[in-house]
């Protein structure tokens, strides 16, 4: 940990207290397919209860970045990651850590909404807890809390008992949130949730996503500059796989201190 | 200079914007450079003539603010780009601004023509030099995108407010001298506080100019460094004046006449 924070001092990155505040960190976290590299030595804090966000170009290694912080990476076929990535202080790699118990605390919610289609609202919420072998003792409850928290309740709760699929796009993605928080994760990784959503449903994630900032430490990877610039704390832009430049939202679509994400943010590139 | 844009309609309006803003200062250079000679040659046709240039310039103003509007609703620039676009916005009312001075100086200078010379007009001309000078130089470091030479020009701003006391004390001592004096003293005297504000304008636009390089606001905070202060107090020392046009000149030129009447070095011998 403090030696990523010597890197990203070195790197010249203006981040008061990294050292004290951050939930998560890669320390010089490279990750291959087969024989070719997708992450090269990414060092970065990933700060409590701040939002994260990840930009760059397709192909950079934006997804593979979070799919190495829950270990699902490795669940593909060939795949692999060298260095290390921190939760409070402690690998996730150990070898003694379960990788189920590390994807419970660092939650995912995907591209594409993808709620069990025919299970009820509901069930939905409920699908991680009961995965898990988890039996809540006031489902009731939980499940009118974390669609609260997931900006959902108000919608949906007069349709409880009404399948996952019949809701729209937005709330689809709201109830995959929803079924995330219901494992109550320490960390949210957002990998572009917002890509198949209109406007509306899309300002309405960011408005969560600004709300669950208080609970939760959130990581979003996302194509949209615009989005990153009105969600993020915290800016990490990647390239080539390679972190190019970490800093303070405000600062990198400011003033940019790297060229290549200058290029990048005000579309000079390729 | 940055690298050009991936989507080259992005980049044409980019390119308009500062074409359409060097286009308004070579406007306002013209305009102070043709009332200089409208004041030394006489020549009252050619300060009327020289009024119309502003219209151009206001034209350019809402042209360039309509740009800058189109381009933040449609391309949400960031980085270089956001801070190019917020400088063009106030840029655009700095150039307005002078171009207005500029109607002013040719009003003053028609009414100057139709009384018999004062003296000869050359500090005013020299002082109009330098203001305009400045703004040349201003532009130059804007196209160039060099925030150290658009630096310097802040430094010079105080080399035109010199001048400016210099006039005015001057005039001071011909309306002492014959009450008569004072139509067209106080008409010379105008003049050289417009050219003054055009140069403080010029200042706005090369602080404007850092800011879009460097990404550094030097405006106000700047001034206090480089002169080694401390408090508030210097601040508005080193403030340039920044009076709305109606109150300024009489307050100003009131506090101007009391410190200047104070002064035993600003009497004639």
């Amino acid at each position: 940990m403090n030696d990523s924070v010597d890197r990203l001092r070195a790197r010249g990155a203006r981040v008061e207290a990294v050292e004290a505040s951050a939930k998560m960190s890669a320390a010089e976290l490279s990750a291959w397919f087969g024989d070719k590299q997708a992450l090269r030595s990414i060092t970065l804090p990933l700060i409590e209860r701040k939002v994260t966000a990840i930009i760059g170009p397709s192909g950079c290694g934006k997804s593979t970045f979070i799919r190495c912080l829950n270990r699902m990476h490795e669940v593909v076929a060939g795949a692999r990651a060298t260095g290390d990535v921190l939760l409070d202080g402690k690998s996730v790699y150990g070898a003694d850590v379960d990788p189920v118990r590390v994807r419970r605390r660092v939650g995912m919610v995907f591209q594409k909404p993808n709620p069990f289609p025919t299970m009820s609202v509901r069930d939905n919420v409920l699908a991680g807890l009961r995965l898990s072998g988890i039996d809540p003792p006031d489902t009731d409850a939980l499940v009118e809390e974390v669609l609260g928290q997931a900006a959902l309740w108000d919608e949906v709760k007069d349709a409880l008992d009404r399948p996952g699929g019949a809701l729209s796009g937005g709330q689809q993605q709201r109830l995959c949130i929803a079924r995330c928080l219901a494992l109550e994760p320490e960390v949210v990784l957002m990998d572009e949730p917002c890509s198949s959503l209109d406007p509306i449903a899309t300002a309405k994630i960011e408005e969560l996503i600004h709300d669950l900032r208080d609970r939760y430490t959130i990581v979003v990877v996302t194509h949209s500059m615009q989005q990153a610039a009105r969600v993020s704390d915290y800016t990490a832009f990647f390239y080539l796989g390679e972190l190019v430049e970490y800093d303070h939202a405000d600062v990198i679509f400011t003033k940019p201190s790297d060229p290549r994400t200058e290029d990048y943010i005000t579309g000079r590139f390729g | 200079m940055p690298r050009l844009h991936t989507d080259r309609l992005y980049e044409g309006e980019l390119r308009k914007i500062r074409e359409m803003l060097l286009m308004m200062g070579a406007k306002v250079e013209e305009m102070l450079s043709h009332a200089m000679r409208a004041l030394i040659e006489r020549d009252t046709e050619l300060a009327e003539r020289t009024l119309y240039i502003d219209r151009q310039i206001n034209r350019l103003e809402m042209e360039v603010d309509d740009l800058c509007l189109r381009v933040l609703a449609r391309r949400q620039p960031v980085a270089s780009d956001l801070r190019f676009v917020t400088m063009a916005l106030k840029v655009v009312t700095d150039l307005e601004r002078m171009g207005d001075l500029g109607v002013n100086i040719c009003e003053r200078v028609v009414e100057l023509n139709e009384e018999p010379p004062l003296k000869p007009y050359v500090e005013v001309v020299n002082m109009a030099e330098a203001a305009q000078e400045m703004l040349r130089e201003a532009l130059d470091a804007f196209v160039a995108g060099d925030a150290e030479r658009a630096q310097a020009i802040v430094e010079r701003d105080s080399k035109v407010d010199a001048y400016y006391g210099a006039i005015f004390r001057e005039l001071l001592t011909y309306m002492m001298e014959n009450p008569r004096n004072i139509f067209r003293a106080t008409r010379v005297q105008s003049i050289a506080k417009y050219v003054e504000r055009i140069a403080d304008h010029a200042t706005n636009v090369a602080e404007m100019v850092v800011f879009m390089v460097r990404g550094k606001d030097i405006r106000h905070v700047g001034k206090l460094e480089r002169r080694g202060g401390s408090g508030k107090g210097e601040a508005e020392l080193g403030r340039r004046s920044p009076a709305p046009p109606e109150a300024a000149d009489s307050d100003a030129s009131l506090r101007d006449v009391m410190s200047v009447a104070r002064a035993p070095s600003s009497r004639r011998p």
